[in-house]
């Protein structure tokens, strides 16, 4: 195999296992805000106990994260150097923006999250959350504009040096608002929220169906429906907007995703499948009237046919990826909705059915943030930095495939061995419960909190 | 925000570059100091005490390591890329060693059972000494110089990074790091575990001194393009001078019981080492070793000078904030180590 092919693997399959964390701690974040809050709003113990049990799994979350999030900065270097040398004058802002103002706050205010229970005043600890939950946003944004600006790349100019053309910036604002920044970030985090959110769902509805904890289980089954909720519904709006903006931005892209080869009023489909020999999709088209409400002016699009074929991505994958993730979005979103409404309405702790379903509903969005960044990232293709400079381009100059092998072999072995263990204590932690104890808060926590609540 | 010509945004930014990697080994160094003398108590108790003598902040040091790596990163692409792709293999190597330590620390006190405890135990330990070990490699390169073509690529092998100067660099950061550990965990323990460490500190003294001792005398014999500067300008001498004092220093504080006067010795012995060694690769970033005129220094790597302007305000503006709340968390988490629920 050559050195292209398993770098991207290599960087493929690090950056997917990495991305399961960080979206479980954006999301659980604000789920702790919400708890936290309510306790200290209310004094029930029952939200206590709450905070106590998320922070303990966002504790396991969050170190995965940083473990694994090292491996992404160090490779930008290592595997794809030239990639480097091309966008550090660009990337460089953002990425140290991204250390400064976010994973300093995280992971400062996290040991005060994590150890500072009985330490500190319940407002410090409370602003600590915030804090923790804010930083980890923060550094959503600065990883996702500096991935936009591969996407769609805007406030720089390219400048010829000895080592190589590289890109030059002149307007930070416009890198930093570039045309795809704010919709992708948008939709990047309206997903961390639902992975969060459908986590806490996932582990409540268990407890229900055991009859264990129930209580507790209630309580934190509401938090993690109202942020599903919303963040469904927010995703549906960002999804559209991203999906306008490829179209706008990236038609080669927009094309691959939906098969579309003639230029002409693009269909959209539920599913299908494209035959990328005879250029067809077989599938299920949206009816034209709505297509023509959703795209109004924009329906009309390039197809695939005007774009070079050397510079077109894969057409199948992408349009399969990007249709997964589109699918269980809604199907997230009826999900919530159907969740919220019945517990309105005090029924959904009794309906074992549906209850299963929430069980494993915290594989959608897990599946769909994957998919999508897949999508994203293989429509972008063969662009590492979109028209500018292609994938292959990139690579390390002199690093051999033997070693990137090497690398990836060990990846595989110790990231399937980091995940066999996590999901083992994730598993022994939620099979072992709640705290009892954490119903009494003790140490600085405690006196302020009713004691009948 | 425009900054006066007369400012040498370069070399803002190779002292800030530096300022990060310092901060890094100040405050990592002794988490990864506590990691590599893990295994020298068998007992739990001992072994959790320590683990939580570091458990709130060990995650916030490792961020210096990355800001570092960030700011290398975008104010030097080129030193960046060189170097991260021509150390490939120790780079990788680095990498499973971090997230060993870093899961080892989260993993380790969720079972009560023997066997799981000693293999994070293990990985802890040997994933520390290992960091320890491959950043004092990296830098022993660095000073040594590497072999750098024409096109500014890495033109060395793999083998070639391990010579012995590297190697012994390696030993010494590892000796250094296992120091600044065990007077920390002094300060963050009592009674028994205390005194047991007590015990190890002046091991890993005379370890260290033994260490700086033969590295210092190599620096002076095979690397003389390093001496070369302090020989132009005679006033660095007073750098190695100080740093000189601060190790001599810290032995007579721990004689007097005075843990913490000894543990800012050490990190004022590691400030004047970096500094001592920004000084004398200054300008360069990366020597090329054997053909010097390969070199990647601060102006022939570096980014624009509008992004290393808009890096700096950035770095202005958060600078301050990231004092005063790493200060804090230190102030809150000051005292004696006490395992509580919550604990590892």
């Amino acid at each position: 195999m050559d050195v292209l092919l398993l770098s991207r693997i290599q960087f493929a399959f690090t950056i997917a296992f990495h991305y399961i964390y960080p979206p479980l701690s954006i999301g659980l974040g604000v789920c702790l805000v919400i708890m936290e809050g309510l306790w200290l709003k209310t004094g029930n113990p029952l939200y206590h106990q709450l905070a106590r049990f998320w922070t303990r799994i966002f504790a396991l979350t969050f170190a995965m994260g940083v473990a694994t999030g090292i491996v992404m900065e160090f490779e930008f270097g290592t595997n794809w150097a030239t990639y480097s040398r091309f966008v550090g004058d660009v990337f460089g802002s953002a990425l140290a923006a991204e250390g400064i103002f976010a994973f300093f706050l995280e992971s400062g205010f996290l040991a005060i999250l994590l150890f500072g229970w009985d330490k500190v005043g319940r407002r410090l600890h409370y602003f600590a959350t915030w804090m923790v939950c804010l930083g980890a946003h923060f550094s959503a944004v600065w990883i996702v504009v500096a991935n936009s600006w591969q996407q769609t790349p805007a406030g720089f100019r390219i400048e010829e040096t000895p080592n190589g053309p590289r890109a030059v910036i002149t307007d930070f604002w416009a890198m930093v608002f570039n045309p795809s920044s704010m919709d992708r970030l948008s939709h990047v985090l309206c997903g961390a929220w639902q992975a969060g959110a459908f986590l806490v769902i996932s582990v409540s509805a268990f407890y229900l169906l055991r009859r264990r904890h129930e209580a507790f289980a209630k309580a934190s089954m509401k938090v993690g429906l109202a942020v599903a909720l919303v963040a469904a519904v927010l995703q549906l709006l960002t999804g559209h907007s991203s999906a306008l903006g490829v179209m706008r931005n990236q038609p080669a892209k927009m094309a691959a995703f939906e098969g579309h080869y003639e230029t002409g009023d693009m269909p959209v489909y539920a599913f299908g499948w494209v035959d990328e020999e005879r250029q067809v999709v077989t599938g299920l088209r949206v009816p034209s009237p709505i297509l023509r409400w959703m795209l109004g002016d924009q329906a009309h699009l390039q197809g695939l046919n005007e774009v070079a074929p050397a510079d077109r991505p894969r057409v199948n994958t992408t349009f399969q990826l990007y249709h997964l993730m589109v699918g269980l979005g809604l199907m997230l979103l009826a999900l919530a909705l159907v969740g919220c409404v019945l517990c309105w309405r005090g029924r959904l702790f009794a309906r074992r059915g549906l209850l299963w379903a929430m069980v494993f509903s915290v594989l959608g969005p897990q599946i769909a943030n994957q998919a999508g960044w897949f999508a994203a990232e293989m429509g972008r293709q063969p662009w590492i930095v979109y028209g500018l400079l292609r994938t292959r381009e990139g690579l390390s100059a002199v690093v051999k495939a033997e070693a990137v092998l090497t690398s990836l072999i060990l990846f595989t072995l110790v990231y399937l061995l980091l995940l066999a263990v996590f999901l083992y204590i994730l598993n022994d932690k939620i099979t072992h419960g709640p705290d009892e104890a954490d119903l009494t808060p003790g140490g600085k926590l405690a006196g302020h909190g009713r004691a009948e609540a | 925000m425009t900054y006066p010509g007369w400012l040498d945004l370069n070399a803002v930014w190779f002292v800030l570059v530096g300022v990060l990697f310092t901060g890094y080994a100040l405050l990592d160094g002794f988490d990864l100091g506590v990691g590599a003398l893990h295994l020298f108590t068998r007992q739990d108790e001992h072994r959790r005490i320590m683990l939580n003598a570091i458990g709130p902040v060990w995650d916030g040091n490792e961020v210096w390591l990355v800001t570092g790596g960030g700011a290398l990163f975008a104010a030097f692409p080129n030193v960046y890329a060189t170097v991260f792709s021509g150390f490939y293999l120790p780079f990788i190597l680095l990498l499973f060693a971090l997230i060993f330590r870093a899961v080892a620390i989260e993993f380790r006190s969720k079972q009560p059972m023997r066997w799981w405890r000693q293999i994070w135990d293990v990985g802890f330990a040997a994933g520390s000494l290992l960091s320890s070990f491959l950043i004092g490699v990296a830098m022993g390169n660095i000073a040594w110089g590497v072999p750098i073509d024409e096109r500014g690529e890495f033109a060395g092998s793999f083998l070639g990074l391990l010579h012995p100067y590297a190697l012994l660099l390696g030993v010494t950061t590892v000796a250094l790091f296992m120091m600044h550990g065990s007077i920390y965990v002094v300060m963050k323990t009592d009674g028994d575990l205390q005194q047991l460490v007590r015990t190890w500190i002046n091991r890993t003294i005379i370890f260290f001194i033994i260490c700086y001792a033969v590295t210092t005398m190599a620096t002076l014999l095979y690397v003389p393009h390093m001496a070369a500067r302090v020989r132009a300008q005679p006033w660095l001498f007073s750098v190695a001078v100080v740093n000189m004092l601060a190790i001599a220093n810290i032995p007579r504080e721990i004689h007097h019981g005075r843990d913490f006067r000894a543990f800012l010795s050490s990190g004022l012995a590691m400030i004047a080492l970096m500094t001592l060694f920004g000084l004398e690769m200054f300008p360069h970033l990366v020597l090329s070793n054997p053909d010097a005129a390969h070199s990647l220094t601060i102006y022939n790597a570096a980014s624009s000078p509008k992004t290393l302007g808009i890096m700096l305000t950035i770095a202005l503006i958060g600078a301050p904030v990231v004092l005063a709340y790493t200060v804090s968390i230190y102030w809150i988490f000051r005292g004696k180590v006490k395992l509580d629920r919550m604990s590892y």
